[in-house]
C-alpha cells in the first residue's frame, strides 16, 4: 500500500455563527469569528490517497486525475467564496476547519475510483490544520 | 463524526545534555556537543493534536481552551526557560524525547482533571529544529 497527497490552495472567507444560540452566546463562543461581515484565510489543502501501485503506469493515482477532481469538486466551488453563502454545505453547518474537511470528504470521496481517499488535511492557517479520515 | 485538530506553538529554551549516571568521557561520548557545560538553546515548535466528534458548533475543541491550556501547562513553564534547572527534569536529562513525554503528560493530566473538552490528547510533536522531530503518543 503506498499513500499519496497533493496539494492545493484555495482562499475564502467565513464567519462562525450557530443560530441556535443567542448573539451573546454567539460572541462568547466564536470571539472576533462571529463578525457577520467574515474574514478570510489562505487554506491550504492536502489529499491524502492509498492504493497499490499499477503495475503498467507506476502510478498510485494518475496525478492529473486527481488535480482535476480536486478542481472541479473543491476548488471552483470554494476558491475566492464566502463559505456561508456561497457553498451549500455551510448554508446549515458552521464552516469551521473541522466541517470544511468533513465537507471535503464528502465531495470527494465518491469522485476518486482509482485510488481510496486516505485523509483529507485542511490548514487554516501554518498552525491549525484538521485531518478526516472518513465517518466514523 | 470524528476528526483530528492540530495547532503549532512554539517555545525557546535551553538545556545541556548530561547525565550524572555517567562519567565526563561517557557523556561527551553520547551527547557530543549538546554536553557542552554552558548549554546550548532552541526554537522549539510544539504540535498538539487533540481528537474527538465535532459538537453542533462545529469544533472538536474550543481553541480559546487549547490555547489556554498549553500556555498554562507548557508555555509558562518551558519558555526563556533553562530545562536543566526545571523540576520536571530532576531526575532525567532533558532530551527532546522525555521533553516530548513530559509535555504530553502534562497536557493530558489537564485535559483530564479539569474536563475542559470531551476531546482526546491524541499525539504530540516536538520540533527541535527545522530537521528534528519527535512525537509521542502516549504508552
Amino acid at each position: 500500500m503506498l499513500y499519496l497527497t497533493r496539494k492545493a490552495e484555495f482562499a475564502a472567507s467565513h464567519y462562525y455563527h450557530n443560530p441556535e444560540l443567542s448573539p451573546e452566546e454567539n460572541r462568547r463562543l466564536f470571539g472576533k469569528c462571529n463578525n457577520p461581515n467574515g474574514h478570510g484565510h489562505n487554506y491550504v489543502l492536502e489529499v491524502t490517497v492509498k492504493g497499490e501501485i499499477d503495475p503498467h503506469s507506476g502510478f498510485v493515482v494518475d496525478l492529473k486525475q486527481l488535480k482535476e477532481t480536486m478542481h472541479r469538486e473543491v476548488l471552483d466551488a470554494m476558491d475566492h467564496r464566502f463559505l456561508n453563502k456561497e457553498v451549500p454545505e455551510f448554508r446549515t453547518q458552521i464552516p469551521t476547519t473541522e466541517n470544511l474537511a468533513i465537507a471535503i470528504w464528502r465531495r470527494l470521496a465518491p469522485k476518486l475510483t482509482n485510488a481510496k481517499l486516505h485523509r483529507v488535511r485542511v490548514y487554516e492557517n501554518h498552525d491549525l490544520f484538521v485531518d478526516f479520515y472518513g465517518e466514523e | 463524526m470524528k476528526a483530528h485538530l492540530s495547532r503549532r506553538y512554539r517555545f525557546s529554551a535551553s538545556h545541556r545534555l548530561h547525565s550524572e549516571q555517567m562519567s565526563d568521557a561517557e557523556n561527551r561520548a553520547i551527547y557530543g556537543k549538546c554536553n557542552n557545560p554552558y548549554g546550548h538553546g532552541h526554537n522549539y515548535v510544539l504540535e498538539v493534536t487533540v481528537s474527538g466528534q465535532v459538537d453542533p458548533n462545529g469544533m472538536v475543541c474550543n481553541l480559546v481552551d487549547l490555547d489556554e491550556s498549553v500556555n498554562r501547562e507548557v508555555l509558562s513553564r518551558f519558555d526563556i526557560e533553562n530545562l536543566n534547572m526545571r523540576p520536571e527534569f530532576a531526575d532525567s536529562v532533558p532530551t527532546t524525547e522525555n521533553l516530548c513525554t513530559v509535555i504530553f503528560d502534562l497536557l493530558n493530566q489537564d485535559i483530564l482533571k479539569r474536563k475542559f473538552t470531551q476531546a482526546h490528547l491524541e499525539r504530540v510533536r516536538l520540533e527541535e529544529t527545522m530537521m528534528n522531530s519527535f512525537e509521542y503518543s502516549g504508552d
